[in-house]
């Protein structure tokens, strides 16, 4: 077989173990391309069935609209169920507060509305995209991922995780964090987007918009951005190469309007994927500390 | 373009993180906002140079100790092959997760410190190797530089691990005088060391063959039942899962077990395409000719190459609690997509990791690895750990901490 439909047989396998082991197991949706991928992996392991779970996306209502206008084409395309867990009913409800200042962001409380929406709908399994590659934390992560009463993540109490065996077995009250694309990289997601030609948000080829400078990278221009005199603006054209909130996610300066322009454009370059992505920029263990609070 | 899965294992301070960043520093697979991390995270080595081994150790208690704790997986390419490193904890205390690392790869890179020869952990991982019929193990002889590149001492060195090869039973060994930190023989060909013409270690990595295991009987356990129950498909019923082994076709006699009933392959489905015949490895859905009862936890086996069916089996185990396993005690086993209810009923022995002599003992500790009976209120469908080790592997689950706390090589039925 070819790397590719290896990696494939086995997120097929590591999805249809979710069905099999879990009863209220649900798809971290998020509008990224490795979600996207997931939903294309999920139609492999489980048509013409329905999917044994729901698709949920926890939105910090700072998204791009791009990508908001493909969840819900792709939804009704799916026909599956999406439940949607708004990280502004978590403000509303006094249970977060909202960040202040030029960098605010929502990126952290959505943690909050994850968890509460594992509460809510007592979901025992949640899949995501995440990928070993992208993050040193990552790198060290089982493929189920056992989260404890609290959502919480502890490195360096991971069950051993043999051959292709997967334990799924948890207390009342804990749940799995599960990532069958583990052993992708960014480079195998794109490769295998082109190969199955896999629609995608707008937002991830190049296009002409309004950027404003933030620590040195082009953010989209956004009143969820708080934007005064002293910013810079411009007109460029770019994309983006990893897709999360307009306010912590920055635009990578492109041409590539074509699959294999971005695949090129990955090949030769010679800064990691969430580069762009201040969220992990805050200290050396910004992900790990972020995973052991409950975020993905 | 195929995959390489190999990890690397040796003791403590073996340098096997040094290793990896190495090769992925030599082969530019660092990028630059990685390696401006990890100047300015500021672990440097005793001569100036940058500290390679921090780029996969991910954890804040690994970088504050400088030891590895658990496996960390990273990937890189070259123009022949993609690869997946497990860079596997060096301590006894951690062998667990060296286990989790080295079951999912091809190959393992022993290290050795050129200083230090063959030591206990050398021994252990070998054993462990040998176990999870890693039949490739190549030997890194690390810190040459630290010998003055002598060919006495890696002689020396590998006529000692030959030796150790012999006695388990390891027959495709390989050597290569290397230094990490020099970057001696890892990508580029050592300038020190002219008496070795041998590849680089990435060569090696590179032209290393995979085609050579033998081809085993196909087993097809079910994980899923697809039933749509729509107006369009009343009734569609695929059996969905992932074939282990060769020559699963359609038309094929099949045997389902543990129950014993015959029925014929009649389709088989790869993303709603039909396949005539389906591939090691692939996950696919299966239909059968015949209503039969089967569910999840179910093997689908060859009628012409039966698998065997016991309660009461002989197996290795390895074992990775704190809490000594208990023959009193009930656990679960998980094979494939079955779980099954065991009690361990008899130690046998457990192995002198040093001389791979049995201990004639009945308590099973942290790290141990011995020979046992295992019984199980149902049937338990497998085959000889030495003839098919594809299907003969389970895990232990602890029922009361849900803990996966051994691994069992199944060997024959008592």
């Amino acid at each position: 077989m070819d790397y590719l439909d290896h990696l494939e047989a086995e997120a097929i396998y590591i999805l249809r173990e979710v069905a099999g082991q879990f009863e209220n197991p649900a798809l971290l949706f998020s509008g990224g391309k490795d979600s996207i991928t997931l939903v294309h992996l999920a139609k492999k392991a489980f048509r013409p069935g329905k999917f044994p779970f729901p698709l949920v996306h926890i939105d910090t209502g700072h998204n791009f609209p791009e990508t908001i206008a493909y969840r819900d084409q792709l939804v009704e395309e799916l026909g599956e169920k999406l439940i949607v867990g708004l990280v502004q009913d978590s403000i509303d409800q006094g249970k977060v507060v909202e960040q202040k200042g030029k960098n605010a962001s929502r990126n952290a409380l959505q943690t909050v509305t994850l968890l509460e929406t594992i509460e809510k709908y007592g979901f025992d399994a949640c899949i995501g995209g995440a990928r070993r590659d992208e993050e040193k934390a990552r790198a060290k992560e089982r493929i189920f991922s056992v989260r404890d009463d609290f959502g919480q993540w502890d490195p360096k109490r991971q069950r051993p995780e043999l051959w292709n065996i997967l334990n799924g077995r948890i207390h009342k009250g804990e749940n799995v964090r599960v990532f069958p694309i583990s052993n992708w990289t960014e480079l195998d997601v794109w490769n295998y987007i082109k190969r199955e030609k896999i629609a995608l948000p707008s937002i991830y080829f190049s296009h002409e918009r309004e950027v404003v400078l933030r620590n040195g990278q082009w953010m989209a221009s956004t009143p969820f951005l708080s934007i005064d005199q002293e910013d810079k603006l411009a007109f460029k054209s770019v994309r983006f190469r990893t897709v999360g909130d307009m306010t912590c996610t920055a635009s990578v300066d492109s041409e590539a309007t074509e699959l294999d322009d971005i695949i090129e454009e990955i090949r030769v370059s010679t800064v990691s994927e969430r580069g762009a992505r201040l969220d992990d920029k805050v200290s050396e263990a910004a992900m790990e500390d972020r995973k052991k609070q409950g975020y993905f | 373009m195929n995959l390489l899965k190999f990890i690397t294992a040796g003791s403590v301070d073996d340098g096997k993180s040094t290793l990896i960043g190495r090769l992925l520093y030599d082969t530019n697979s660092i990028l630059d906002d990685q390696l401006e991390a990890i100047q300015k995270a500021n672990r440097k080595n005793n001569d100036g140079t940058v500290d390679l081994a921090i780029l996969t150790d991910g954890l804040k208690a690994e970088r504050e100790q400088g030891i590895t704790i658990d496996v960390a997986y990273k990937y890189f390419q070259t123009d022949k092959r993609k690869f997946i490193i497990a860079d596997a904890p060096g301590h006894i205390q951690y062998t667990r997760n060296m286990v989790t690392g080295a079951s999912n790869s091809d190959l393992i890179i022993i290290l050795i410190d050129a200083r230090k020869g063959v030591i206990e952990q050398t021994k252990r991982h070998s054993f462990l190797a040998k176990l999870l019929s890693m039949n490739k193990v190549l030997v890194c002889v690390n810190k040459m530089d630290m010998v003055d590149y002598q060919e006495n001492a890696y002689l020396a060195i590998q006529a000692d691990y030959l030796k150790l090869a012999g006695k388990l039973g390891l027959t495709d060994v390989d050597f290569i005088p290397v230094s990490a930190l020099r970057g001696d023989n890892i990508v580029n060909p050592s300038k020190h060391m002219d008496w070795y013409t041998g590849d680089s270690l990435l060569d090696y990595l590179e032209n290393i063959s995979l085609d050579d295991k033998k081809s085993q009987p196909w087993r097809f356990p079910v994980q899923w039942v697809v039933r749509p129950q729509t107006d369009d498909l009343p009734d569609y019923r695929g059996y969905a899962g992932r074939v282990i082994g060769d020559g699963l076709q359609i038309g094929e006699e099949v045997l389902v077990l543990p129950s014993g009933v015959k029925t014929t392959i009649k389709a088989i489905e790869l993303n709603q395409d039909s396949l005539l015949q389906a591939e090691n490895g692939q996950s696919v859905i299966i239909h059968l000719s015949d209503q039969v009862d089967i569910s999840r936890g179910d093997l689908l086996v060859s009628a012409n190459s039966p698998a065997k069916t016991s309660r009461e089996i002989d197996a290795h185990i390895c074992w990775f609690d704190q809490k000594p396993l208990d023959t009193n005690q009930a656990y679960l086993l998980q094979n494939h997509s079955k779980v099954s209810k065991i009690k361990i009923q008899n130690i046998h022995f457990k192995y002198d990791i040093h001389s791979q002599e049995h201990i004639i003992d009945d308590s099973i500790n942290l790290n141990d690895i011995g020979k046992i009976t295992l019984k199980s209120a149902e049937e338990i469908v497998f085959d000889s750990d030495s003839d098919f080790p594809e299907n003969a592997q389970a895990i232990v689950i602890d029922p009361r901490t849900n803990i996966t706390v051994g691994a069992v090589w199944l060997e024959q039925e008592v």
